[in-house]
Order: structure tokens, then sequence, then C-alpha cells
């Protein structure tokens, strides 16, 4: 299993655009990936369990991924939080 | 009769065409229960085909008409209805509880949209309520067969009037037809007006009643400078804003070409206007308004709607942001003005018989230092990415300036011990709204780096008048030689001590006013962003010197009226105000 933790640095937190864009790149991934924030996890392949986590700006979220291809779907996934301007 | 609706101004021109109405049949349904479970699941399943497919064909057009971006809106929606697990949710519902396929979707809808309305939103978020209504919206119509209004069917000039607008119905406006836009709902910052803005369509949004006072065909006025629509007009309000819309349409290209360059009179004296801020959303459309600072940014938003006061990090990072988007410009950050009108839930402020001359603004950040210092420390972290400078609200008296200016010395001071970075020269100065201030601004003028003059409540103060009381606004007069008056004397106060001088009340922008205070000498003006290019273009026509007699006739004036026609007289561009 592989685990990373995040700080949303976006002053717009995880909004419609955003969440859309990571529930693209892990859903092209065989791995179970999920998302939690504030002791609540949803799988991060299912758009409505992330806009209504709610995650806002200076939000600490974790990432963890569980599968074949669990490696490569954590770096594609904080990639795309990287080039969205999530996180630094 | 013609009939006026007002609401707020999302995009400015004018638009004068036949209302199109934008509203869709009766979507709404009763709790059901289905005899044939299996019969449900397939038509809930063969619902999401097919709004699948209907997206993806809006998806594709609004890639022609509009581009990428509005393409990607969309995208949304498509997710939603690829969702592994909200389709496993609504089967469960429907096979564990019998609903029907209609009724599980609404179930799940309004579970989702209470849970976002729960949430600490803003106008980004919103985004995702109004995703999630036009899926279901497409689901619903497709589960009972009936047709949604259609805004690609329109075929001839139309002002569109709707409930709201959703980014999908937007992507699909033929640009050829549609001439305005009119809603029932929405803010200036929601992504309908901000994808309007990039349309430069007049759009007049949260006019509350406009669905159900426009019928479809009403030839109608859409004012999207001052956010009023109106329906059904009279061949003078024709004639008016025809008139308007012309001058408009001339104005927004000289306007354009002033954007990105210094204010500068006719005589070459040069000015900053500036934008009146109060959240982070407001930088945006200051810069896009050409603001060359910020000459008001107002804090209070920092303290609405918390349960606790902000800490001093929360505060920093916040105005850090403000000093660092614009840049090189100044960014004047007032300290918290509560009290008046403005109240706040932490606060347990006592009941006062007359709050506006009552415990507010410096009074209390003066009485309650565990409020003002972690404001101050945060304002002076901040300084060291920009140019930012300080002022303190409703400053009465030299001892009140000069306590408030000894905390920020102090803890300027700390923050050196420790180490932190602070900008060499931060400029400290004070709003002047309180007559006794402005009749004694040769006592302050030595001792701060510049005033900001706060004409709403400084006139108000004056004339005992609550502008907002309809009884007794008639007192309140921008032009009034007893405001010029104070105003002369606090310009020329400033400037015997090389200070200079901004005005950031409603004063500010009122065309009117312009004149005369530039020619008396004012050297910064702060409004709110959609005044800002009228107000500099006027600036750009004015002459100082040849205004100088005009200055002296409206000192010596006996009324606000007489003022006005001098303005007139001395200033003809100005006679149709």
């Amino acid at each position: 299993m592989e685990k990373r933790d995040f700080t949303i640095i976006a002053e717009t937190g995880i909004h419609a655009r955003p969440a859309t864009i990571l529930v693209q790149t892990a859903s092209k991934y065989g791995s179970d990936v999920t998302l939690s924030y504030e002791g609540k996890s949803v799988n991060l392949k299912s758009i409505m369990g992330v806009m209504s986590l709610g995650v806002g700006q200076n939000a600490e979220v974790t990432i963890t991924a569980n599968g074949d291809d669990e490696k490569e779907a954590l770096d594609a996934v904080a990639e795309t939080m990287k080039k969205e301007g999530l996180t630094d | 009769m013609s009939l006026l609706l007002t609401g707020l101004a999302a995009s400015s021109g004018i638009a004068i065409a036949p209302a199109y109405l934008l509203v869709g049949s009766d979507l709404s349904i009763k709790k059901q229960h289905t005899a044939d479970k299996n019969h449900e699941v397939a038509r809930l399943r063969d619902s999401f085909t097919l709004t699948t497919k209907e997206l993806k064909r809006i998806r594709q057009r609004a890639h022609q008409n509009l581009g990428q971006q509005a393409a990607a809106v969309v995208d949304t929606q498509l997710e939603i209805l690829n969702d592994p697990v909200l389709l496993e949710n609504l089967e469960r519902l429907i096979r564990g509880n019998a609903y029907t396929a209609e009724w599980a979707a609404k179930v799940t809808t309004d579970h989702y949209l209470t849970l976002f309305e729960h949430m600490n939103d803003n106008d980004y978020l919103q985004s995702r309520a109004l995703a999630v209504q036009d899926v279901y919206k497409r689901l619903l119509s497709h589960l009972m067969g009936v047709r949604l209004p259609d805004p690609n069917s329109l075929d001839h000039r139309a002002i569109i009037v709707a409930k709201n607008v959703t980014p999908t119905d937007t992507a699909q406006f033929d640009r050829r037809y549609v001439a305005g836009l009119v809603t029932d709902y929405g803010g200036r910052t929601s992504h309908f007006s901000i994808m309007s803005k990039t349309l430069s369509l007049p759009v007049v949004v949260g006019t509350h009643n406009a669905t159900s006072q426009i019928k479809d065909g009403d030839l109608l006025i859409v004012d999207g400078i001052h956010g009023k629509v109106i329906v059904r007009p009279t061949d003078q309000q024709l004639e008016h804003y025809q008139l308007l819309a012309g001058e408009f349409a001339r104005e927004q290209q000289v306007w354009g070409a002033l954007r990105d360059q210094h204010t500068v009179s006719k005589d070459g004296r040069k000015y900053e206007v500036g934008a009146n801020v109060g959240t982070l959303n407001d930088i945006k459309y200051a810069h896009d308004n050409g603001a060359e600072g910020i000459g008001l940014l107002r804090t209070e938003f920092l303290y609405m709607d918390q349960t606790k006061l902000p800490s001093e990090d929360e505060q920093f990072h916040v105005y850090k942001k403000f000093v660092t988007a614009m840049g090189e410009q100044r960014v004047v950050a007032r300290t918290l003005d509560i009290g008046g009108d403005k109240r706040l839930g932490m606060f347990k402020l006592p009941h006062e018989d007359n709050p506006y001359l009552g415990f507010r603004a410096i009074r209390i950040g003066l009485a309650k230092p565990e409020i003002l210092r972690p404001q101050l420390r945060a304002l002076l972290r901040a300084s060291a990415y920009g140019g930012l400078a300080i002022m303190f609200p409703m400053i009465a008296t030299p001892e009140e300036f000069t306590q408030a200016r000894d905390i920020l010395d102090d803890e300027r001071r700390k923050l050196g011990r420790a180490g932190v970075a602070v900008a060499d020269s931060v400029e400290v100065g004070m709003m002047l709204e309180v007559p006794s201030a402005a009749v004694m601004a040769d006592a302050f003028a030595p001792d701060v780096d510049f005033f900001s003059i706060g004409s709403n409540d400084l006139i108000q103060y004056l004339f005992a008048a609550d502008r907002g009381n309809s009884r007794v606004a008639y007192l309140y007069q921008e032009l009034h030689p007893a405001v010029l008056r104070l105003v002369k004397r606090v310009i020329d106060a400033a400037h015997a001590e090389g200070k200079w001088v901004g005005m950031c009340g409603e004063m500010a922008g009122n065309p009117l006013a312009t004149p005369l205070l530039t020619a008396m000498g004012l050297d910064e003006f702060s409004m709110n962003s959609s005044q800002i290019l009228r107000i500099r273009s006027l600036i750009s026509h004015l002459n100082n010197r040849q205004l100088q007699p005009l200055v002296h006739r409206a000192l010596a004036a006996r009324s606000a009226r007489e003022v006005e026609m001098l303005v007139k007289e001395y200033v003809p561009i100005l006679r149709k105000e």
C-alpha cells in the first residue's frame, strides 16, 4: 500500500474542476485509490465522494493507493495535484 | 406601463431586445414506490446513458462555439454520470427501498446538496452544486420523457431570462443571438457571470423575480452598468437607452485603451485611481477594470461568519495574497471596522441606542488590543511582500492616532527582535471620516503618512443624517459646499506637510465630484471597480488650471444644487449626468 500526505494550498480548495481532473486521473489505474480528510475517507474514483468532502484551502489530506499499480497511481495523482495548483 | 427590476450588475453594457424565457417544465416529483425493481434499475441506467450522450453533444457544441475551456465545464457532469459509487447507491435505493428511479435520484441529489450547503463555501465551490443540479435535471427529463428548455433553440436576437443558468446552458449560447442575460438568482462572481464577462454580454443577476414578472417576447432593456432591467419600456425610456448604449460602446473603446496607462489630467498632473476591495475575488475584477492599486482593503471579511478571531497566521496568509496579487502597486489596508451597522457574531457588543456614534472601529481596537495587535502583526509581516500601507478607521483625536501608531511601532519592534521580515517603510495613515478630525486635519498632518477621506461617514456625520433613512436621505449631499470646504481643508493641511490624500467613499466615484476633487488636489481616488475606467477617462479630459475658478465659486456657493450647476457649466461633458 502506498500512502502520502498533502497540504492543499489552492485558495479555492478542491472545487469542481480539479475534482474532475483528479477523478479522471485516478480512474486510469486499477488500484483502489482513497482520499482521506478530517477522519473521512472516500473513493478517489467517485467525484461525488471527492466533492462532498469539501476540501478547502490549507486542508491536510492523505491519499492511499492499493493494488498492482499503486505506486504509479499515486505518482500520477500527486503530479496532477501539483499541475492543478492544489499543492506546492 | 413599464416595470423596473433591480439586481446586481454582473457584466456591463446595455442590451435592448425581446425576452426569451428559459424556464423548464415542472420537474417536481412525489415519493413513489415500484413493484418492478428490475425495471426501475433498467430505466435508471437508460437515463444515465441518454444523459451522457446528450452532455457529450453539448460538450462538442461548446467546444466549437466557445473553445476548450467552456467545453471543460461539462466534464464535471460527465464524471458524475461516470461515478461508480453514485450508480451503486442509486441502485441500492431502488432495490432496498423499492423507490422509483426518479425518487432515488431526488433523494440522492438532495442529500448531496444539503451536504454542500453545510460546508464553508465560496463561489467556486458553488459550482459543485450547479453541476449536480444540472445532472439531476437532465436525468429526470429523460425519466419523465419531458424536454428541457434548450438554449440552442434560440433563432433570433433575444435576452435570455432564467431562474439560474448552469455552465451547460452558457456553453450552448449562440453568440449571434444572445444579446443579454437576466436571472432570478446568482451573484456577481458566480461562474456564469464570469463566463458572461468573457462573452461581453450585459448581465443582471439576482433579480429574484425576473422569471415571474417577464413574459416571453416582452421587450426588455438590460442595463448591466447599473443592474437594472426595464420591462416593456416606454418610447422615452427606449430613446434614452439607445443613446446610452451608443455612448457605452464608444466609451468602451476609449476606456480599454486607458487600462494600462497612467491617469494623467490634460494639464499633466498624475493621479492614482484604485479599487475598494473586500475579498480576494475582487482583485481580478479590480485588475480587469484598470485599478492602479487598492485604496481600501476592508479586512472585515476575515472576521465574518467565524466563531473565533482569525489567528495572526491566517490573517498574514490572506494579506500576503492581496499584496502579492497587486505587485508593485499600493494596497491600503484598513484595520477592523466593526460596530455601527456591521456586527459580528463572535463579539457580544452590548446594545447601544446609537451604534453609529458608539463603540466601533478604532474605539474597539484601542480598547481590545487582543484584536488589534494580531491584525497589525499580520499586516506588518505581509508588508515584506509588496507595497502595503495601513490605516486606522474612525480616528477622532490626535491622541487616538498616536495611541494606535504606538501599538503598531511596538509590534514592529517585537517582530524586528524576533527576526521576522517587515518592509523597511510602511506608510501609516488614517481614515478621515469624523468631522472633528477633518476640522483639525492640520494637527494630524505632521504625524500621518497619508489621509484617506471616508466620504460616506464624513457626510453622514456632517449633516447628522443617515443616508439609509429615506426620510432624511435628502440631507446626504456629496456636492454640498460644507463637504467641499472640509475636503479642501484636509487636502491643504496634508499638502502643507508634504503628505498625500486619498478618498475611498462613494463620492470618489461620483463623476460630478471629480473635477472639484482633482482641482482641489486630491492625490488618490478609490472606488468600486466598475467605476474606475469611467473616472480615469474623465480625469484625462480635465484641465485643473482652468478649473480653479470653479473651485472658488463652488466653495462660495450656498447649496449642492448650485455646485452641480457650476460643475456642468465648467465641464460640458458632465451635462448629461
